[in-house]
């Protein structure tokens, strides 16, 4: 368990990271690492190049803007957990974040790297579909804003190109009620499925390739999840409707 | 002997270095060390058609690659540890694969490299031709046997063997109420946090080769490459270090990479060094548990049992390197503290292209225990009555010791429980766990089991008093972290009179103590605990035979006391024991400690040589201990859980254990060996589950998918003994390590089968598993 | 980078892990390697002050950062300190493998939560898994350390 051989780029800048994602096949973001470095460790992946980001000063702010807050690409989700800011005026995101493995993951591991990696089982995506979020995505081209519904495009795949950066993610101002109840294994651990509340808007995780919105009053409808080791479909569908029904109780 | 350690909550002197990081795990030794890396099988059955190392022995850093063909001991079966005239089909693997393999995992090539990067890069280049053959993966298949294991065993069947004690077929067709029950468990695997790792170095100018291994038995390590290398014992050295865990499957001879790893630093001259990553552990290490049982039981209307029938497949896995210990264990461990007039039980020990089993914590008795005690809440539930009133009603009684089974145990005696009290160990555990928590879906959970502990053959120790005054002792057994260190210095310290901050324990190193068996099967505190004792006995009757000379007094009346030898009663009257050690010697030439005390002494001449006839010198002596059998603990644990009815999420509100190993040396080192033990089956009973496929592939090979629990799953455990001392040693004691987990499973079924409504009738559970079961009943 | 106070070079090879790099090119075996997919937390160090995965770390990542490990936490001629101290109190540790990522881990803990509750200590401590003591002692030791620290 040690990683293929890479080669490795350090950028200092966003333009230099664009530049050299820009210029490179085959090379694969660094933020926090939490996912990626596990990959490689087990030689599951196997980049030509690892372009590390954490060397780009003063892209780790968490501010508030257009009535949301904005996390930008190497805030850590440590960070955003015990930000006031996002406390203040996204309470729904600061207890999705606490679901996310545990606080020690969290050090290191960044928001906008969580909404990259687009794991369908991870609590932050459904988050920034059930509010209608975005991300802004760069690259030599320039930049996008690319909005949650468009973002995730499969298990592990997102509407990023091979050479964009995802350099901020806007979360609006969640309101009550809001809820974010999943059902793991064991604390922190990835979802076996669950389901963010904002208001009257639902999205599921963990029962499609993406999270999904659904109708809260038939919240499986249309869902074809798939079965592991310890769910199958049919018991997803039920958790589904069991948690949808706790986050709109009362 | 003075009680003044033994029994004590004396903190560990293990903990300082260890807390510092300064702890000594086999992958800590480097030394220049050339790493390496094992090709394995990605099939779990398998015909090799080739294997070509050429394009890896050219990939950089590479040093030597090496398959069957490159190996003197290339085409030797490894040994089959513990034979039995029953085990009419015991098959072991080599120490790499070059015609079949036989589950995923199986060792075929290694690499040694400059790094462990590097040996991995040219693992991937080892080129290996497979012919996927059919796989056998549960034990039902096995038993069907649809296809073979391995073409020259017969229906798969390693061993078989039946007992009977009575008569079943009378009881049973005599028997008021028959049932008819069947329960299965699956496999588990030990996963202990440190994996395995080996260091071996070959001195060319001392012929002296030096390994350092992970293993809970460095004697037989050492032993084994002693034969397989031509050389003499005292030219091998093995020693286990710090081990971060073992829980049983760190006892093999041997695990491919034990011979591999010393015989290339032979070839090669240097020190080369192998460390398990956390994926191959999970194929690599062998396993247990999986079990299929068939039951039928007779009882009468109070729910008095009278004939118990048990016929069960015991999955070995591919191989049979630990011979048939398991299923013995299980059959010997059936009917737990109860009395069962006709026990009748028979096993299968079939093959199965998975991990080869061998003990892990608890080792044949968890699947006892879940049997008996699931067929004990059978029984109540039929009868309407009360389960701890059915336990109440079939408990073996204090006045019945010792209590003959009547079937074999796995040191070949017969199975006689020593001692005990199990029916105060079931009224303290009610008493204990106290009235029900209030709400839905609440189940209560209960369990009784024994564990034959203590076994033999021997252990011993080396004691020595420096002239310093300190002691030192050792043991050939190896700690994984019972704190061996701690509580054979308690007993030590006990016998000699002084501070344990004074004794200093070495175990598991053969350069200090050469002979010994093993740590396992709960036995270290039985057998070099009674060593210790022994071996500090006869220093403390040497020293007091010295002191006695020279203090012109008879040894009878003298005492060892704060570091002297000293005249009962008379703290004045007698000499430092540092003293006593520089006088055990002829020649007096050590500095400080006890030697200006020895010398007012020393002008006194005695007749004859200065060693005279049977003396040796030195205040030191080596002693052993050998266990005439089994010494049997005991325990009862209950517990309360909630389970969401909708999520099925297990709540354990409540668990209690009151437990009985004998005296207890540390109960601070007990209640953390039960702790443990209970969350290991909490663990085994709920999250961990290994998820083959019928490929034979293990689906879950990590941590993030093969579910041990966090501190967010185990609740609070709530812990008491009784102590009925063992008659069979001197120091009354009985084994610890095992107990925690024995019942767990089993009670766990219990509460869980009340909360929700369901029978259970197999290990693990899980939300899913539950869902399922709901599901099928509704 | 500054590992427990004396600087270092950064290695050469962007593929060592920083776990790999304190253990066998520094000599910091303190720091123990049990998954090398970040959830054990065996490996578990600081980093600016922070626990953190060493095995999820490249040690290239690590250059111009403080890394503290277990043998940085006390000096070998000082007292234990409080959260080392605590465990030893407890029995919060058996075989002492998982040891370091936990002391570490609760060094984090407690800077977050000086006097945590039950459950932020549950918390606190999942993610580093422990197969000896089934954490009652290590969470006996939580709030042991926290009283200690605060004398």
């Amino acid at each position: 368990m040690k990683p293929p051989p890479f080669e490795y780029r350090a950028p200092t800048t966003v333009e230099e990271a664009c530049a050299v994602l820009a210029s490179l096949e085959d090379a694969k973001v660094l933020a926090g690492g939490q996912s990626l470095v596990p990959l490689l460790n087990f030689r599951l992946a196997r980049p030509a190049y690892i372009v590390d980001i954490n060397r780009i000063a003063a892209i780790d702010r968490i501010y508030e803007r257009d009535g949301g807050v904005a996390v930008q690409a190497l805030a850590r989700q440590a960070a955003v957990e015990d930000s006031e800011i996002v406390a203040r005026v996204c309470p729904l995101l600061t207890a999705a974040v606490r679901l996310v493995a545990h606080r020690v993951i969290r050090n290191r591991g960044t928001l906008c790297g969580n909404l990259a990696h687009a794991d369908p089982a991870s609590e932050l995506p459904a988050v920034l579909l059930a509010l209608g979020g975005h991300v802004v995505a760069r690259s030599i081209r320039g930049e996008r804003v690319i909005e949650a519904d468009r973002l995730f495009s499969g298990v592990m795949e997102t509407a990023l190109a091979p050479d964009e950066l995802l350099v901020e993610a806007w979360f609006p101002a969640s309101s009550q009620p809001f809820a974010v109840i999943e059902e793991s294994r064991r604390h922190g651990d990835f979802a076996l499925a669950g389901v963010v509340r904002a208001v009257d808007r639902l999205a599921l995780f963990g029962v499609a390739p993406t999270p999904v919105l659904a109708d809260p009053r038939d919240p499986a409808r249309g869902l074809q999840p798939s079965g592991d080791l310890e769910a199958t479909a049919e018991f997803r569908l039920h958790l589904v409707r069991v948690l949808t029904g706790k986050a709109f109780a009362a | 002997m003075t009680t003044r350690w033994f029994g004590a909550r004396v903190q560990r002197v293990e903990d300082d270095r260890l807390l510092r990081g300064h702890g000594r795990f086999t992958d800590d030794i480097d030394d220049g060390a050339l790493e390496s890396c094992l090709v394995r099988s990605p099939y779990a059955h398998a015909r090799i058609r080739s294997i070509d190392v050429t394009a890896a022995r050219a990939m950089p850093g590479v040093i030597a690659v090496y398959t069957a063909a490159e190996l003197p001991f290339g085409q030797t079966d490894l040994p089959i540890l513990i034979p039995h005239p029953n085990l009419t089909h015991g098959r072991t693997q080599r120490c790499l694969a070059s015609e079949v393999v036989r589950y995923v995992g199986e060792a075929v090539a290694f690499v040694v490299a400059e790094s462990r990067c590097l040996a991995e890069d040219a693992a991937e280049m080892v080129e290996v031709d497979y012919e996927p053959l059919p796989v056998v993966i549960t034990p039902e298949s096995a038993a069907r046997a649809e296809h073979l294991v391995h073409d020259d065993v017969p229906g798969n069947v390693a061993a078989e063997m039946i007992q009977e004690a009575g008569s079943v077929e009378a009881a049973l067709a005599a028997s008021p109420r028959r049932k008819r029950l069947h329960f299965r468990f699956e496999r588990g695997a030990a996963c202990p946090m440190e994996a395995r790792a080996v260091w071996a170095r070959w001195s060319t100018s001392e012929r002296r080769l030096t390994v350092y291994d992970s293993t809970q038995s460095p004697t037989s390590i050492r032993g084994g490459l002693a034969v397989l290398f031509g050389l003499p014992e005292s030219s091998v050295e093995v020693i286990a270090p710090d081990v971060g865990g073992g829980f049983g499957p760190k006892i093999m001879l041997f695990y491919p990479d034990e011979l591999l790893v010393p015989f290339a630093a032979m070839q090669l001259g240097r020190p080369v060094k192998w460390t398990e990553d956390r994926q191959e552990h999970f194929t690599a290490v062998n396993q247990e548990r999986g079990q299929v049982h068939e039951v039928e039981v007779g009882f009468d209307d109070e729910g008095k049992l009278l004939a118990l029938d048990v016929d069960f497949v015991h999955d070995a896995g591919a191989y049979t390197p630990y011979g048939i210990i398991l299923p013995i264990i299980t059959a010997g461990q059936v009917p737990g503290p109860y009395r069962v007039p006709n026990y009748r039980v028979r096993f299968r020990d079939v093959y199965t292209n998975a991990t080869p089993t061998s003990p892990y914590r608890g080792a044949g008795r968890p699947h006892a225990c879940f049997v008996m005690e699931r067929t004990l809440d059978r029984i109540a539930a039929e009868l309407a009555l009360d389960r701890a009133e059915v336990r109440r009603r079939n408990l073996i009684q204090p006045d019945q010791f010792p209590y003959e089974v009547g079937v074999a145990w796995q040191d070949g005696n017969a199975v006689v429980y020593d001692s005990g009290n199990y029916p105060v160990l079931l009224e303290k555990a009610l008493a204990n766990l106290g009235p029900r928590p209030g709400g839905d879906h609440v189940g209560m959970g209960l369990g009784m089991y024994v564990e034959g502990t203590g076994v033999g053959p021997y252990e011993g120790a080396h004691v020595q008093v420096l002239v310093s005054g300190k002691v030192v002792a050792a043991t050939g057994i190896p700690s994984q972290g019972q704190a061996h260190a701690t509580v054979w210095a308690q007993i030590v310290a006990d016998e000699l009179g002084v501070d344990v901050a004074d004794v200093e324990v070495t175990g598991g190193d053969t350069r200090r103590f050469p002979w010994g068996v093993g740590t396992f099967a709960s036995r270290g505190a039985v057998t070099a605990g009674n060593a210790m004792a022994v071996a500090a006995g006869m220093v403390a009757e040497k020293a007091r035979q010295i002191a006695a000379d020279h203090l012109e007094v008879d040894p009878a009346d003298l005492e060892l006391v704060g570091g002297k030898v000293q005249v009962k009663g008379s703290p004045d009257r007698g000499i430092a024991l540092a003293a006593v050690a520089v006088l055990a010697n002829p020649v007096r030439y050590a500095f400080g400690g006890g030697t200006e005390a020895a010398t007012q002494f020393t002008a006194r001449p005695r007749p004859g040589p200065p060693l005279h006839e049977g003396e040796q010198p030195g205040l030191e002596a080596t002693g052993y201990y050998s266990p005439p059998a089994s010494t049997w603990a005991a325990g009862c644990h209950t517990c309360y859980v909630r389970v969401d009815p909708q999520t099925f999420r297990l709540e354990i509100l409540k668990y209690v254990v009151v437990h009985d190993c004998g005296r207890v040396i540390n109960p601070l080192v007990v209640e953390g060996q039960i702790e443990g033990g209970v969350a290991q089956g909490i663990g085994g009973a709920f999250y961990e589950r290994l998820h083959y496929d019928s490929e034979g592939q293990l689906r879950n090979a990590s941590f993030m998918e093969f579910l041990m629990p966090y501190a967010t799953e185990i609740p609070a455990i709530e812990i008491d003994h009784i102590e009925t001392p063992s008659p069979l040693n001197p120091l009354g004691v009985k084994g610890a390590g095992e107990a925690g987990v024995i019942p767990v499973g089993a009670v766990l079924a219990s509460a869980i089968e009340e909360a929700l409504g369901v029978p259970i009738t197999e290990m693990p559970l899980s939300p899913l598993k539950l869902f399922e079961l709901v599901k099928t009943r509704s | 980078m500054k590992v427990n106070g004396v600087v270092y070079p950064t290695p050469a090879d962007p593929r060592r892990l920083l776990s790999d790099h304190l253990r066998h090119d520094l000599g910091l075996t303190g720091t123990h390697v049990g998954c090398e997919h970040g959830v054990c937390g065996c490996c578990t160090v600081l980093l600016d002050g922070a626990p953190v995965r060493s095995c999820l770390l490249l040690a290239v990542q690590a250059e111009g950062h403080e890394v503290t490990t277990i043998e940085g936490l006390a000096s070998d001629a000082a007292p234990l300190h409080p959260v080392q101290q605590a465990f030893h109190e407890c029995h919060g540790l058996q075989c002492g493998f998982c040891t370091p990522g936990f002391v570490l881990s609760v060094v984090g803990l407690l800077a977050q939560h000086p006097n945590p509750t039950p459950e932020q200590v549950d918390e606190g401590i999942a993610g580093n898994l422990c197969r000896c003591t089934g954490y009652a002692s290590i969470r006996r030791a939580v709030h042991r350390a926290a009283e200690l620290s605060q004398k």
